[in-house]
């Protein structure tokens, strides 16, 4: 079989790197574009992939089987819109649509021609975070029933030149670049929230959009989350995403680089899982990779969708348009939240029970 | 190459098995005098060089060890360029563009040709990368720079784009201008050798993670075996303990054996652990550092 052919648009920050791996994919034959700029510059002129300056142009004159779409937020939605139109399978950069009714129709779409679809919620693809979706899967904790959601790290620490990434209309801001991650690992668990409440989208150093967000979503058959959020703090190196959770049956914490479960009783099923502590680090819950750059995690999500592709399958095993839209409905939701200062969802059916009368020691 | 290396991780809260212990390790080498303290006991152990980032601090450092020749007669440093988190914060505030024309000569023909708008001729591309290379030197004058390496992260994007001939440029600058050994820290070991030979590369310093349990050696761990059994790369391993999964005598004892590993590179806190790996290279690996 011939090389799958994969246009990468966009070489920014992400775009660069996502282009990195592709090309070193064995499976692909790699085209890139970018709008004129001193990157596309400097690279046209030292390696040997094309690159073309216009997308419209890529799309009408290269045989693609699929693009990697990483430019800002708010040309997703009409990238996707033309690469699906085209035929083509579609790996896009996170958030997905900054209006979820875009997200749901080019699901609708995909969905319709049979494209395979993904949205790089890396965070999917981190050992201890499978970790800890396989235990709640497995009922390690029993019912969860607290949740705490976080991510810090240091990306605006002064006032400072705008660009797409500080433009609340581009997509930019604490709630798309960093929040997303941890509300679409909380997709991943328990689904999309029934109700979001106590939203805030605050400021600390920029002017045009949200350094910091809080949240609390409820799930009506499930648990209540808190989200605390902060892309202003220089105590982290870089972005470090964690989940707390407590259940019946114990409590479970996860980050990039360890899964720590306590189980008051083992559960059937969970082997080395016993009584008490039980702690996995990456060393064993990685996958190696052809290729690493940053992270496993970043070239295993482009693996399975390469190979979804070249397998002739309908859907990448994880993170299809389908899950990211929830992610987008929720942001959507932390967002008319935080702006009306109303709830918004519905709430949990039916009246709360009445708190009974019972005798000083009556059970 | 001495045999044994002490890298600098621990000390930028760099831990690949708990952010807990990584916070904690920041805390404690906060001062420039943590630092320093570890790398007495490991210099008065015998290993005489220390293999780090350009970051700001280890200015610092050097600044020390020049400062005192007579104590740090035989201490030698490994650089090893770019320290990304520099370029980022300067991308993130100026823009590509107006970061590299930051850290060029203010009035030179390389800021000049930043700021016009006509496309830049190679010749302006390999002088910008050769002031970037200077710029990360500058604070190791005057102390000893055998080996200078360039980051995994930037080997690897470079390596994954194919933009192979900016690797090329780092060779020929760091032999002719610093008179040094060029040498590659990767995550891709056997796929960055063989894009070094393709651009006329013999026999390159090439740094990677080397351990038994296959932890993180990308591109699979035969082929590891095989690159090294072919005599064209000269080795040196990292992450040889797979950050702890392995017990520390049979992490070294197994690397030992294998052929074409010329150092292993360890970073630690605590003076039993550095000695201990010590007793170790010296037990395995032959001779004294």
């Amino acid at each position: 079989m011939g090389k799958l052919k994969v246009g990468v648009v966009g070489l920014g920050k992400m775009g660069l790197s996502h282009f990195a791996m592709v090309n070193a994919h064995p499976d692909v034959e790699t085209i890139a574009c970018d709008g004129a700029g001193f990157m596309v510059d400097v690279l046209s002129k030292n390696i040997n992939t094309t690159i073309y300056r216009d997308f419209d142009e890529m799309l009408a004159k290269e045989p693609l089987d699929a693009v990697v779409i990483a430019t800002p937020s708010r040309l997703h939605a009409p990238m996707v819109t033309a690469a699906l139109d085209k035929g083509l399978h579609v790996f896009c950069e996170k958030p997905f649509c900054l209006d979820w009714a875009d997200s749901q129709r080019l699901t609708d779409t995909a969905a319709e021609k049979g494209l395979v679809t993904q949205v790089g919620y890396h965070y999917r693809y981190v050992g201890a975070f499978r970790e800890m979706k396989r235990l709640i899967d497995a009922g390690a904790i029993g019912r969860i029933t607290h949740v705490l959601a976080e991510a810090y790290g240091p990306v605006v620490l002064r006032p400072k030149r705008s660009t797409w990434r500080t433009d609340k209309a581009e997509g930019g801001g604490c709630l798309y670049d960093y929040a997303a991650h941890p509300l679409n690992l909380l997709n991943w668990f328990f689904g999309a929230p029934d109700r979001v409440m106590g939203s805030h989208l605050g400021q600390v150093f920029s002017e045009g959009t949200d350094d910091e967000v809080f949240s609390t979503l409820r799930w009506n058959e499930g648990p209540t989350a808190q989200l605390s959020v902060n892309w202003s703090d220089e105590s982290h190196r870089k972005m470090s995403t964690k989940i707390s959770l407590i259940g019946t049956n114990g409590r479970l914490y996860a980050d990039r680089q360890e899964c720590q479960a306590y189980l008051r009783k083992p559960v059937d099923g969970l082997e080395g899982y016993d009584e008490g502590w039980t702690v996995k680090y990456t060393t064993e819950l990685t996958e190696e990779r052809w290729f690493y750059l940053r992270g496993e995690e970043y070239s295993g999500q482009l693996d399975d969708f390469i190979c979804a592709v070249r397998d002739g399958k309908r859907q990448a095993p994880e993170n299809g348009f389908a899950s990211a839209t929830e992610t987008d409905r929720t942001m959507a939701m932390i967002i008319e939240n935080a702006e009306t200062g109303t709830p918004v969802g519905e709430a949990r059916t039916g009246a709360p029970q009445p708190a009974k009368k019972r005798g000083w020691f009556g059970r | 190459m001495d045999k044994l290396l002490f890298g600098d991780n621990q000390f930028f809260g760099i831990n690949h098995m708990s952010e807990e212990k990584a916070r904690a390790q920041a805390m404690r080498f906060q001062k420039t005098q943590a630092i320093m303290d570890v790398l007495d006991v490991a210099y008065d152990t015998g290993i005489n060089t220390f293999m780090c980032t350009t970051h700001d601090r280890i200015a610092e450092i050097a600044k020390r060890v020049k400062a005192d020749p007579v104590r740090y007669a035989d201490f030698q440093f490994y650089p090893c360029m770019p320290y990304a988190h520099k370029y980022a914060n300067a991308v993130t505030e100026h823009g590509m563009v107006g970061a590299l024309r930051e850290f060029m000569p203010k009035d030179g023909l390389l800021a000049t040709a930043l700021t016009g708008t006509k496309a830049l001729a190679t010749k302006e591309v390999d002088g910008i990368a050769k002031v970037l290379i200077d710029m990360e030197m500058k604070m190791f004058e005057g102390t000893k720079t055998p080996v200078v390496f360039i980051q995994n992260v930037f080997t690897d994007l470079l390596l994954g784009m194919g933009f192979t001939r900016a690797l090329r440029i780092f060779d020929d600058h760091i032999r002719e201008k610093w008179g040094a050994e060029p040498a590659y820290i990767t995550m891709n070991m056997p796929m960055l050798l063989d894009a070094l030979e393709k651009e006329g590369i013999e026999r390159p310093i090439i740094c990677s993670n080397i351990n038994k349990i296959g932890f993180r050696m990308s591109g699979g761990f035969d082929a590891y075996l095989d690159a090294l059994k072919s005599g064209r790369v000269r080795a040196v391993a990292m992450s040889v303990y797979a950050s702890g999964a392995i017990p520390a005598d049979e992490a070294i004892h197994w690397v030992s054996e294998l052929p074409g590993v010329e150092s292993i590179v360890f970073g630690a806190s605590s003076a039993g652990n550095i000695r201990g790996t010590k007793e170790l290279v010296d037990k395995y690996m032959g001779q004294h550092a």
